[in-house]
């Protein structure tokens, strides 16, 4: 590792005054990255008062804390709804993506296929289109299946554009598990399914969770689509309905609705995060590295 | 006779498992393009009664003459370079302070990832509060530090609406630059340094002459993919500022949307879409042309 020419300087001065310097650095990287979170958490729990005092509170009595905004989110607004349609479109393009891009991978990986080096440069260069590029054309094949206000108008689109990454990752996790299971898989008669199904699959498992979880997250996110192709109200994701919730009255915008929205549309990311960094980190530097 | 059957077995097999997931890639990504192509030497849009006219390069023609066009380019570009450089610097050193060894690098590490994690468009929300002229931290922060005398419009003015479109996005997607980057260092191996260290070098010319040089690949790929992204930009900018104040934020992205879905100029749109989708595609290719010839130059020199 990088660190041990660096530690190993004789001069102890020197090596208090990087520590010094360290720790400033890690403090800052954190204060950075959390701070706008815990500020939306801070602000999500403080009464209106609260909320619009000059100067700003930032430790509030007991009695400036509520929960109220929390609860206007369901009582007001169909809030309920927001998160079953973002887990809906998300988890079933999840598998979608993991169902169709493993064996798609698997078959990158593995058998020497006609046109493989085509397949993979377009899915590279795919990896690399901004939504705004697809959002025209996928407009009027939206209008001309009818399907505005329709999950599939979702699903598609979002299990297309995680196809990318679930192929480029999972081949490069095929290409290092080893072949002899395979073949011995082979010489004991199975067909290429069977072998994928009872030997392959299993061993897969963890690869897929990793890709899984970035898929999820991919869908979880997605703004631009879910804004052009859902229009009413109770169908929408979180991303939209959370952008649109300042758009409601130009006279009093709810700041801390708004606050309670994006801490509770963020819940679900960040439990993710929490649980499975190591997974997050392993897939995004396969995804982008290896590919 | 039989390794024939075998050998074409296996490429009906290969094909079998990949046109499913090629098939949805081709209707998702190539089609909406080709058809951008198409449309886009038509007029569709409410002068037409939205029915389309063939009117040659008309679109293009009209872009050339475009100042809105060119104004929205330019800011695209702006953001596009500032936040990519911005990125990656800050990138680099996070990258560098969490290849240290010290205690909770595991915590500080899923910090650091959390911002990438989270909807832009919901972040953008929270910057935009954050930001907010009356209420917004950033102000208060800097009244209470003496920085500043009155409230800064943060959003209402357009450089600093640009700068604090930058900050979020520099909040959101550095961490993606560092993972990266993160897994490059790691990847260096350690005797390379120690070898050098015996030789007299000092840390500084350790990280000119060893570290920057093996971590080139991984720096041009970060790059490459945010400035994809960078250059197609329009949750953050949609959520905080519409493209406004005046205009002064529009980038390509969020005038492609615009003409499409409020002025219903769909010809006009398509053609925005290609020439948006060409220049990335240049900007692309020069950048894997330095990727490849990097590549050949670190094996070359191992």
């Amino acid at each position: 590792m990088a660190q041990t020419n660096l530690t190993s300087l004789p001069a102890s001065p020197g090596l208090k005054f990087r520590s010094i310097i360290l720790g400033f650095a890690i403090v800052l990287i954190v204060a950075f990255f959390l701070g706008p979170i815990l500020w939306q958490l801070l602000t999500s729990i403080k009464v209106n008062q609260a909320i619009a005092a000059v100067p700003t509170v930032y430790i509030p009595q007991l009695n400036q804390l509520t929960l109220k905004h929390y609860q206007d989110l369901f009582v007001r607004r169909p809030f309920l709804s927001y998160i079953f349609n973002s887990a809906l479109v998300s988890i079933t393009s999840t598998v979608l993506a993991l169902g169709l891009g493993a064996p798609a991978a698997y078959a990158l990986a593995r058998l020497r296929i006609w046109g493989e080096g085509f397949i993979l440069a377009s899915i590279l260069i795919f990896t690399l289109f901004p939504y705004i590029l697809l959002f025209l054309g996928l407009l009027e094949v939206v209008k001309v299946l009818g399907l505005g206000n329709n999950y599939l108008a979702l699903i598609v689109p979002y299990t297309a554009i995680n196809l990318p990454l679930t192929i480029l990752v999972m081949r490069s996790f095929f290409q290092q598990l080893p072949p002899d299971l395979e073949d011995a898989a082979k010489v004991d008669g199975y067909s290429i399914g069977q072998m994928l199904v009872r030997i392959v699959l299993p061993m897969t498992m963890p690869a897929l969770v990793t890709t899984g979880i970035l898929a999820f997250i991919f869908a979880w996110n997605e703004f631009l689509f879910a804004l052009t192709f859902i229009t009413r109200e109770p169908m929408k994701t979180i991303p939209v309905a959370v952008a649109q919730l300042g758009g409601a009255s130009t006279f009093e915008i709810p700041y801390g609705p708004i606050a309670a929205a994006t801490v509770l549309g963020t819940l679900p990311l960040v439990l993710l995060v929490l649980f499975f960094q190591r997974q997050i980190v392993q897939g995004l530097t396969a995804g982008a590295v290896k590919g | 006779m039989k390794i024939d059957a075998i050998r074409q077995r296996e490429q009906l097999t290969g094909w079998l498992l990949v046109i499913p997931a090629f098939l949805v890639l081709l209707l998702i990504y190539a089609y909406p393009i080709a058809r951008s192509f198409w449309l886009s030497v038509f007029t569709q849009n409410l002068g037409t009664q939205l029915k389309p006219v063939f009117s040659g390069f008309h679109n293009y023609a009209r872009m050339a003459f475009d100042g809105r066009f060119w104004e929205t380019m330019m800011h695209t570009a702006e953001f596009s370079i500032a936040s990519v450089v911005l990125e990656l610097l800050l990138g680099l050193g996070i990258a560098l302070v969490l290849n240290q060894s010290f205690r909770g690098r595991g915590v500080v590490r899923t910090i650091t990832i959390l911002p990438w994690a989270l909807p832009t468009a919901v972040m953008g929300v929270a910057w935009a509060w954050i930001f907010n002229d009356r209420y917004g931290v950033i102000n208060d922060l800097l009244a209470r530090l003496g920085l500043i005398r009155s409230e800064i419009n943060w959003l209402g003015e357009p450089m600093l609406a640009m700068l604090a479109i930058i900050a979020a996005d520099i909040w959101k997607t550095t961490p993606f630059i560092s993972i990266l980057l993160l897994a490059g260092l790691q990847s260096i191996p350690a005797d390379l340094y120690e070898a050098h260290a015996i030789d007299g070098a000092n840390p500084w010319q350790s990280f000119r002459q060893i570290t920057l040089p093996l971590l080139m690949p991984q720096v041009l790929i970060a790059v490459l993919f945010r400035f994809a992204q960078a250059f197609g930009i329009f949750d953050l900018i949609a959520v905080m500022t519409g493209g406004g104040p005046a205009g002064s934020t529009e980038t390509v992205s969020i005038y492609i949307y615009a003409t499409v879905m409020r002025y219903l100029d769909f010809g006009y749109g398509a053609a925005l879409v290609v020439v948006t989708f060409l220049l990335l595609v240049l900007a692309v290719a020069l950048a894997s042309f330095f990727l490849s010839k990097l590549r050949a130059q670190a094996s070359g020199a191992e």
